[in-house]
């Protein structure tokens, strides 16, 4: 087996730690190795700054780490399941599909790092380098000129500071360096970037696509997934191999992760130190200056803090712990934290809503089958509330799903048991084709996320005698988050659409026993919660500016998902990336300028 | 493996889920605890038995069958490690039953039974286990027969015969071919 090493010998020098360094100053901390922290740190130091990576989990080394990525799956103890135990430590991540036995020390130990749910909210974390770029969907889809658009047109919470053109050329920039597979469609409403060539749609996916297209003329499209999976060869990483295990980790680098892609780079500049184990507990904060002038790093193994100084901060945290932190600082000057003068600091949290679709079986194709695991599936881009169609809600949702022929999990209850079962699951079932929705939310000052201050007694139970009662925290002592965030009437009735039309283009396409899902939707189950600390044009409404600087302290930049403005229908992380580049070269050049 | 996969279980929910599989996708619905600290046991006769039972479900052809991976000891790790304490009780009580009415109606054990003994009780077992599951409420618990038919066939279909030999493994295909040729009687892929 081929694996592409990269060759770089300092892996081992650039890890610091708390205790022991004695250089407690850089140019910029990074926070958060995820997908927009490994950015952050990417362009930083290529840009020549002195950075210093902080994140909060262990290391986890490319390829050496990947313990289970080349099990076969007899070597799997449970086959895939979890235990009891992890179903106990792990109840949130049990909410969903992505309870998985080769993954589960990915995701983050609930019990050490609680949240309160004011209302149910799902929350999937990953505490550990890397982040959600090692588990992530890896689907990467551009937003366009009629999302950045949609709130000044809608008049719906504030606009947007910035417009297509001027992130499509960091679109560019981060699809050449991450590898993304796809195809050009021509779309205005999805535009097409740079591409390698795209995965194969199968020949059941390849039928429908072509009958959705006629039946609609031309106005409905279904094409292979834009995928952060590579089909050629980039320097250091190797084309993906159809393994369809991409969340274990890929030792061929196949897929785009802080420790494939963006570690690597910042690692070759020679300019970079990472620090593990470490929680940004607060951004401190020069009101002289009314600038930033560190952080205070919280060393998970001996609870104790350190401080560290920079010209700049770069907060990348995941949406909602970029926020938690923000809470956390400067709390002398502001009670509810850095960039809360605005009130929308922890506002606006979205999501995308999902958990609905459809799916059927697919007569016929018995004379072919797959070869190869497609980590990848079809993409049907939204089509609702565009080009003249007008719907009884506002913005709109595209699907995601596959077609595939069964194989021997499926349920042939009638067929009894002995070898008459045993040859059937043997070879492969019939097709069956399905697709899952994924909504907009629209942003909603009331749905918010804060720090939990109530106090609660021995029971559980929130109680207002703060001398009996004690105060959630973490496992180190620091505050939780609590969240207050639902659907509203827009995405309900955004959510019997989806459903509806799914119904509808499997039955023009010539699906047989159409079936429909609706599993209902909680906030974060969609795992791309955003917001809270959004951008805008007014600092009197928004916590960021136009170039992700916290208005109150402009050497600070939120640039992951929580300076969403509003959330469209796409897969974000794209976004997040394009949106970090963007924002790194501008505080490069502010730098240079002395403006910070 | 990840997302797109929630279509397959959604496809198949005309079955039964998979038991111990369950997602709780109510936050207000937790796991229940496992047996504090007392680790599932079945007597060594037992697993035996569940060899048997297992070989019955899916015997030996001209591949290997369920006995010859060890079925009983994945069988008794599986129930031990990933279900819970009411689930364990269901199985452990269902193996007793089984052993008691197939030697009420035989009057010898399953394991010294003729094939076409075993055959036809536990075919009628299936039928009536698969009537059970189809009229249960939601909340009543599981026919032990389910978990382990379940189980047999999933321990058999992962374990290196079920996925080499019954069926075809590749661990890196290398490349994906969406209309790759297939005729009547090629194996089915041991992985998605």
């Amino acid at each position: 087996m081929i694996h592409f090493n990269f060759r770089i010998d300092m892996t081992d020098t650039i890890y610091i730690n708390a205790r022991a360094t004695k250089q407690h100053t850089y140019d910029a901390i990074v926070i958060g190795s995820g997908i927009s922290g490994g950015w952050a740190a990417k362009e930083l130091t290529e840009k020549g700054l002195k950075v210093l990576l902080v994140e909060r989990g262990a290391r986890h080394d490319h390829i050496k780490d990947y313990k289970t990525s080349n099990l076969n799956p007899w070597e799997q103890e449970h086959r895939g399941m979890t235990t009891q135990k992890q179903k106990e430590d792990y109840p949130v991540i049990h909410r969903g599909w992505a309870a998985s036995e080769a993954i589960m020390d990915g995701w983050t130990n609930e019990k050490e790092s609680p949240y309160t749910e004011i209302k149910p909210f799902t929350w999937w974390r990953s505490y550990r380098m890397g982040g959600r770029s090692v588990l992530w969907g890896r689907q990467s889809y551009r937003w366009s000129e009629m999302d950045f658009e949609a709130n000044a047109k809608d008049g719906i919470a504030i606009d947007w500071p910035i417009r297509y053109k001027d992130i499509a050329p960091w679109y560019d920039h981060v699809e050449r360096f991450i590898g993304v597979s796809g195809t050009k469609q021509g779309l205005p409403h999805l535009p097409d970037g740079q591409f390698q060539p795209g995965m194969d749609l199968n020949i059941v996916e390849k039928s429908v696509s072509k009958k959705l297209n006629d039946h609609f003329k031309g106005k409905r499209h279904l094409f292979i997934g834009r995928v952060a999976n590579l089909t050629s060869n980039l320097p250091n990483r190797g084309k993906c191999q159809y393994r369809n295990r991409c969340w274990e980790g890929c030792p061929y680098g196949g897929y785009f992760s802080t420790q494939s892609s963006t570690l690597p780079a910042a690692m070759a500049t020679g300019n970079l130190h990472v620090i593990t184990g470490a929680i940004a507990s607060q951004i401190l904060y020069d009101k002289d200056r009314k600038r930033a002038k560190g952080v205070e790093i919280l060393d998970t193994e001996d609870n104790k803090t350190y401080t560290f100084e920079s010209k700049i901060i770069f907060v990348c945290a995941s949406s909602l712990n970029s926020t938690w932190l923000l809470m956390n600082s400067a709390t002398d000057i502001w009670p509810d934290g850095l960039g809360s003068s605005s009130s929308e600091l922890g506002h606006n949290v979205m999501d995308h809503h999902y958990n609905l679709g459809a799916s059927g079986s697919v007569d016929g194709f018995e004379d072919f089958y797959t070869y190869g695991r497609r980590p990848n599936g079809f993409y049907i881009p939204r089509f609702v509330n565009l080009n003249g169609d007008k719907r009884d809600y506002i913005r709109g949702f595209g699907y995601q799903g596959s077609a595939n022929r069964e194989g021997w999990e499926r349920d042939v209850a009638e067929l009894g048991i002995g070898s008459s079962l045993k040859d059937v699951l043997s070879t492969p079932g019939s097709w069956t084709i399905g697709a899952t929705g994924f909504g907009e939310i629209l942003p909603y000052h009331e749905n918010q996320i804060m720090l939990d201050k109530r106090y609660y007694d021995e029971n559980g139970n929130v109680t207002t005698d703060t001398a009996k009662g004690k105060q959630k925290t973490d496992k180190w002592g620091l505050p939780i988050l609590a969240m207050d965030a639902e659907l509203k009437e827009n995405e309900l009735k955004m959510r019997k659409d989806i459903v509806a039309e799914m119904k509808q283009m499997f039955e023009v396409a010539g699906i047989k026993n159409v079936h429909t899902w609706d599993s209902g939707h909680y906030l974060g189950h969609g795992i791309h919660e955003m917001g809270t600390a959004r951008m805008g044009r007014d600092a009197r409404t928004s916590v960021l500016n136009g170039w992700n600087q916290v208005w109150d302290a402009p050497n600070v930049f939120v640039t992951d998902g929580a300076c969403m403005t509003s959330s469209a229908c796409q897969n974000p992380s794209l976004t997040y990336m394009a949106l970090t580049a963007r924002a790194a070269d501008y505080a490069v050049s502010e730098l240079k300028k002395q403006n910070l | 493996m990840d997302r797109r996969t929630i279509i397959k279980h959604i496809s198949i929910l005309t079955g039964v889920a998979f038991i111990g599989g369950e997602v709780f996708i109510q936050s207000g619905c937790k796991p229940s605890p496992s047996q504090d600290g007392t680790a599932f046991g079945l007597p060594k006769d037992d697993i035996s038995l569940l060899d048997e039972i297992g070989e019955t479900i899916i015997p030996k052809t001209d591949t290997p069958g369920a006995k010859a991976i060890g079925i009983g000891m994945f069988m008794q790790k599986m129930i031990s490690a990933c279900y819970d304490n009411d689930q364990q009780i269901v199985f452990t009580k269902g193996v007793q039953d089984f052993k008691a009415v197939f030697e009420n109606k035989y009057k010898v054990s399953f394991i010294n039974a003729t094939d076409s003994q075993k055959q036809e009780f536990v075919q009628e077992l299936n039928t009536t286990t698969y009537q059970y599951q189809k009229n249960k409420k939601d909340k009543e618990a599981d026919h032990y027969f389910t978990m382990i038919k379940q189980l047999t066939i999933l321990g058999y279909f992962t374990s290196e015969d079920g996925a080499t030999k019954a069926l075809r493994y590749i661990a890196v295909p290398g490349k994906y071919d969406g209309s790759f040729a297939y005729k009547a009687g090629d194996k089915a892929w041991a992985t998605s």
